[in-house]
């Protein structure tokens, strides 16, 4: 009995979940009439703007990870190191971004980094690019520091970097040949969810009018017919690319870890 | 003191974490302050509470007492259905594989929000949807005729439930999973039936974890955007919607109250996440 419930829970949320997906993949397989085609998905990837915006995206994400790595990493690892005190802090802020909604952030950042301010971020294409970069870092600081954090419980952190350091190795060099080969699953797994974040982000983009893969979406939903669902299955597929593959770094790990 | 220990005594450490410091506070706590600052002060650059005042108009209240409305509903109906599968996936007896692709889906599906999951939901339930030509054909049953409409309410509700439920999932199946098998054991040694287990046991202990993630999943919807957007074309006067067209083009027509506007939804989203830490902490006494 109880397991006729449980599996009626499961089936009925495999609806829920299924139908939409089933829904968007239908329908964007109908752009020819009367048969199923590829060819809003030819369209898509056709139009230039798309490819333009798509590759913008691609290369925030890419430069958000590299970013957030930078930042967090170094610091993650010294405030275990030297200054535990600080640790409760540290996840009260990274914490925020969580809290406070996104636009009323880059709300922030219009008003604060405006041409007439002190600092005229947004006065160029350059530096509202960083600006962006920026934005994306804090967005993902939550997931990216609770990787790492969880990454470096996991080894000795003080052994390792005495050993290192009595080797003749400075802090650089334990940063980059002893710390983080061993968080690289961490960082990782870090990395893939704020690529899926950063990739089909709307609101900094479009209140920061940079022309990334989420305003592209917007604009396409209301312009083309097919290519919209097109576009979700596709990102719909990236987005699951990424959990896969933090899933498989995940196993890899366990495999290659010494048991203790 | 001799200089070369002046020299030593500086927090030298704390250059450590310089560089997060100066990243957190230009681009995380200085654009927040200048938020809240702005809500308290006048055009003049004098300390006011006019803007909050101002926020009492029926057009922002509606705006505001829908979004709570829309974020509560939604995270009512996620909490129950996902704890339903999350129970199913602990105590359902299903096969183990099956509990690994649940966490795994939850995990991409509470990712998959904003504008593809608007695209979705349209190409599903729009005029032309998947669904809801095959009730026409199939079943004779015209949505439309019986009065659904994706821009309303329930439309975007539903839209919601989507990435709530999964979170829902992610969140309390842990929770679950820390309830021991000691204290049914003891409970029924002692003659409760089942449902007094629940009841008496079970439910009180979830209780913190389940109360603290509806406040989470509330916070989660307040604060969504891009969905709205993609679905309703900023239609829908919701609070984020509203402020989002209020950075764009000052609809409100003062910009003081743009500021509140942002300020009030901090408290907001800030209560129900203080709701959830607290709660957390109280569930963490039992599930060790």
């Amino acid at each position: 009995m109880k397991r006729f419930w449980a599996w009626a829970a499961i089936g009925v949320a495999a609806v829920y979940f299924f139908l939409p997906l089933l829904g968007m993949l239908e329908f964007s397989l109908k752009m020819r009439r009367g048969e199923y085609s590829l060819d809003a998905y030819a369209s898509v990837l056709g139009d230039p703007q798309f490819q333009a915006s798509f590759g913008y995206s691609v290369i925030m994400a890419g430069l958000t990870i590299v970013f957030g790595v930078l930042i967090v990493v170094p610091t993650v690892f010294w405030v275990r190191l030297k200054l535990p005190r600080l640790r409760p802090v540290m996840e009260f802020v990274t914490l925020l971004p969580l809290v406070i909604p996104p636009i009323v952030i880059v709300f922030g950042y219009v008003r604060l980094f405006n041409t007439s301010s002190w600092l005229p971020l947004t006065g160029s294409a350059l530096g509202t690019d960083f600006l962006l970069l920026c934005g994306y870092a804090v967005l993902s600081l939550p997931y990216m520091y609770r990787a790492v954090d969880t990454g470096l419980a996991a080894i000795d952190l003080r052994t390792l970097t005495e050993a290192a350091q009595s080797l003749g190795a400075g802090w650089i060099t334990v940063l980059a040949r002893v710390i983080l080969p061993n968080v690289l699953v961490a960082v990782l797994s870090g990395a893939f969810l704020t690529f899926a974040i950063v990739i089909g982000e709307y609101v900094f983009a479009a209140l920061l009018d940079r022309p990334a893969f989420g305003p592209y979406l917007v604009w396409a939903g209301g312009n083309k017919a097919y290519e919209p669902a097109a576009l979700a299955v596709m990102t719909f597929a990236l987005t699951w690319g990424c959990m896969a593959l933090i899933q498989a770094v995940t196993r890899f790990s366990k495999h290659t870890r010494m048991p203790r | 003191m001799t200089s070369s220990r002046l020299w030593r005594s500086l927090p030298w450490n704390g250059l450590g974490v310089l560089p997060f410091v100066l990243f957190a506070v230009l681009f995380l706590l200085l654009p927040t302050a200048h938020i809240v600052a702005g809500a308290f002060v006048d055009a003049a650059g004098g300390f006011t509470l006019k803007n909050i005042f101002n926020l009492f108009r029926p057009e922002i209240i509606n705006a505001f007492w829908l979004s709570i409305r829309l974020s509560l509903t939604s995270a009512v109906i996620g909490c129950g259905i996902g704890f339903a599968i999350a129970l199913a996936v602990v105590f359902g007896g299903l096969p183990r594989a099956l509990r690994g692709v649940v966490m795994t889906f939850s995990g991409v599906t509470s990712n998959f929000a904003g504008v593809p999951l608007a695209f979705a939901y349209v190409a599903t339930l729009g005029r032309v949807g998947f669904v809801t030509v095959l009730l026409r054909d199939w079943f004779g049953v015209n949505l439309y005729a019986l009065g659904f409409n994706m821009i309303s309410f329930w439309g975007l509700t539903a839209a919601y439930v989507f990435f709530q439920i999964p979170l829902m999932v992610l969140i309390i199946t842990p929770a679950i999973d820390g309830l021991r098998r000691e204290w049914r054991e003891a409970a029924e040694v002692l003659g409760a039936s089942n449902a007094q287990y629940w009841r008496l046991v079970a439910l009180p202990v979830l209780a913190p974890s389940l109360l603290g993630t509806l406040a989470l999943l509330f916070a989660n919807a307040f604060g969504a955007v891009a969905t709205a957007i993609a679905l309703t074309g900023s239609l829908l006067s919701i609070a984020p919607i509203l402020l989002f067209n209020q950075i764009r083009g000052d609809v409100l027509g003062d910009p003081h109250l743009g500021y509140a506007l942002a300020f009030a939804m901090i408290v907001i989203t800030g209560v129900s996440n203080g709701v959830y830490v607290v709660m957390r902490a109280r569930a963490e006494r039992w599930l060790k």
